[in-house]
């Protein structure tokens, strides 16, 4: 089965991608991705531009209105994705489970996706 | 009820679970197991009134139900997209459907994992474990729990889809996740018993079922999965199910426990857990569950009314506290320390949990009793007020009002 897991996490105002923390965060998401890679679980996984950086869209007939901004206004943000290739649902978590975020206050949502026909 | 219609019903209640956790773990769909399995029993009734039971019935069911499914397969693979499943139908069913006189798989805890899944809704776990493994219908599941037979479909509906959507495993637990896996189970079992325990609303036949269930899973689990806290839950539940009759009198009053009459108490399961449970501290691994148990057995050896040792009981209620620091429990040790020592501290012990519990009868309870062996009757008889207001029990409720009534008789006088 295909899942998705989403990392949501709260987003510091003053990140700095170039600080020993964020540092170590990519060397450990780097482990993270080659370690599901050699387990035959990883089909896509990106890091996303913080939501400072996000534009919602929506289209009203011919009309197309944008707003500045995430969707949702909580304190955890989406940050970023892996598209998981697991047996179940137990072996889904416990790969999400070893995602950087998931130990460092984040959460992750581990959520089955659509295969069409399937 | 005729003689047939017993057998069928005690056979029923003994094997539904079994058969429909070993049916659902091979084609890994609940509702075409439950489905199929409906069809069996059917079957079973025409058939077993007709040529007498079979030699084996719940593996007879089994291999009928089987068959259904394939029927049901057959049925649905005019679609296309279940090509697959019809194909693995038919290569199943010479070997399949064969073993009529053979002794069926117990699945029922590979299934017990499923249905407490942590992925779902607790009140979806107990809905779930109760119809699959209890054989309780959707109506006495809801009668039990005091809610719709629609919330109750509903509940099993969402959870169903859920352990197929998400791909929610019949399997055990890997070792290394086993014990926090175990610990949802617990909990559903050890509700399902409260819940049959503390209710006096509602049929009692149907709570008495619930406390029945919820022990036979608890056996279940400490046979087929030992654990010390398994056993302590085993424990806990025999003990207080002991003292099942002896909490109402001929008229349906409430008695507390230290009062009740110990002729009136189950010996044997009164020993059972007993017995299970000095096996299991002996191993050294304490737990909640098994304190708690090792709480109730203290009570259990109480000779009289006024022989209760409540100095343990106090020592277990701070060892409690090391795993689970709920209000409740500090309300317990309070009640406890009131009974070792003086109401004084213990009073003073429970001031602090008003807001926590303001909404907790056995709180504005305790607070009405210790209240008024300090003498304070004016306070205590709005405690006992506010008590009574949030009884939902007949029997608590009347035995708090006359406890009220008491005090302010003495108050006039």
């Amino acid at each position: 089965m295909l899942y998705m897991a989403l990392i949501y996490r709260e987003e510091p105002a003053d990140f700095d991608p170039q600080s020993a923390e964020a540092q170590k965060m990519w060397e450990d998401y780097g482990a993270y991705t080659q370690k599901i890679i050699a387990a035959g679980q990883f089909k896509a996984g990106d890091a996303l531009m913080p939501s400072t950086t996000a534009t919602c869209v929506k289209k009203n007939g011919h009309k197309i209105t944008t707003t500045d901004g995430p969707f949702a206004e909580t304190k955890e943000q989406l940050g970023g994705y892996y598209l998981l290739d697991c047996a179940d649902l137990d072996e889904a978590v416990a790969a999400a489970a070893d995602i950087p975020h998931a130990s460092a206050g984040g959460t992750i949502e581990v959520r089955p996706v659509i295969v069409p026909g399937g | 009820m005729t003689r047939f219609a017993t057998e069928i019903s005690h056979l029923y209640r003994e094997h539904a679970g079994r058969v429909l956790a070993a049916l659902i773990t091979q084609v890994n769909d609940f509702d075409l197991a439950e489905e199929a399995l409906q069809d069996a029993w059917l079957e079973a009734l025409t058939r077993w009134s007709r040529d007498g039971l079979p030699k084996s019935p719940p593996a007879w069911l089994l291999t009928v139900a089987k068959r259904r499914v394939i029927d049901r397969l057959r049925r649905r693979g005019s679609v296309e997209k279940n090509a697959e499943q019809l194909k693995w139908a038919y290569e199943l069913e010479p070997t399949w459907c064969s073993s009529q006189d053979e002794e069926i798989p117990d699945e029922r805890l590979r299934l017990i994992f499923t249905c407490c899944h942590p992925a779902l809704k607790q009140t979806h776990q107990v809905a779930l474990t109760l119809r699959t493994l209890c054989g309780l219908n959707t109506e006495q599941i809801a009668s039990a729990f005091l809610s719709s037979k629609q919330t109750l479909a509903q509940r099993l509906v969402r959870a169903k889809r859920k352990i197929r959507d998400a791909g929610i495993p019949y399997r055990i637990p890997e070792a290394e996740n086993l014990v926090e896996r175990l610990d949802p189970v617990r909990a559903v079992i050890y509700l399902t018993f409260n819940e049959g325990y503390s209710a006096t609303e509602g049929d009692a036949l149907i709570r008495k079922e619930l406390c029945d269930e919820a022990i036979r899973l608890g056996r279940l689990l400490h046979s087929q999965c030992p654990h010390p806290e398994n056993a302590g839950l085993l424990a806990l539940m025999l003990l207080h199910d002991s003292r099942r009759n002896a909490r109402l009198d001929e008229n349906g009053a409430y008695i507390p426990l230290d009062e009740q009459s110990r002729d009136c108490w189950c010996d044997e399961k009164l020993k059972e857990g007993r017995t299970l449970l000095l096996n299991t501290l002996a191993a050294n691994r304490p737990g909640p569950f098994q304190i708690q148990a090792a709480i109730s057995a203290v009570h259990a050896d109480s000779k009289a009314s006024g022989y209760t040792d409540w100095k343990q009981i106090v020592g277990l209620y701070d060892a409690l506290r090391d795993y689970l620091d709920s209000p409740v429990v500090q309300l317990n040790r309070a009640v406890a320390l009131a009974n070792a020592e003086a109401p004084e501290p213990a009073l003073s012990s429970i001031e602090c949990l008003k807001d926590e519990l303001a909404q907790y009868q056995p709180y504005h309870a305790a607070r009405a009793e210790l209240l008024s062996q300090l003498g304070q009757t004016e306070i205590a008889l709005d405690a006992y007020a506010r008590a009574i207001d949030l009884s939902g029990n007949e029997a608590e409720r009347r035995y708090l009002i006359a406890k009220r009534d008491a005090l302010s008789t003495i108050r006039n006088q």
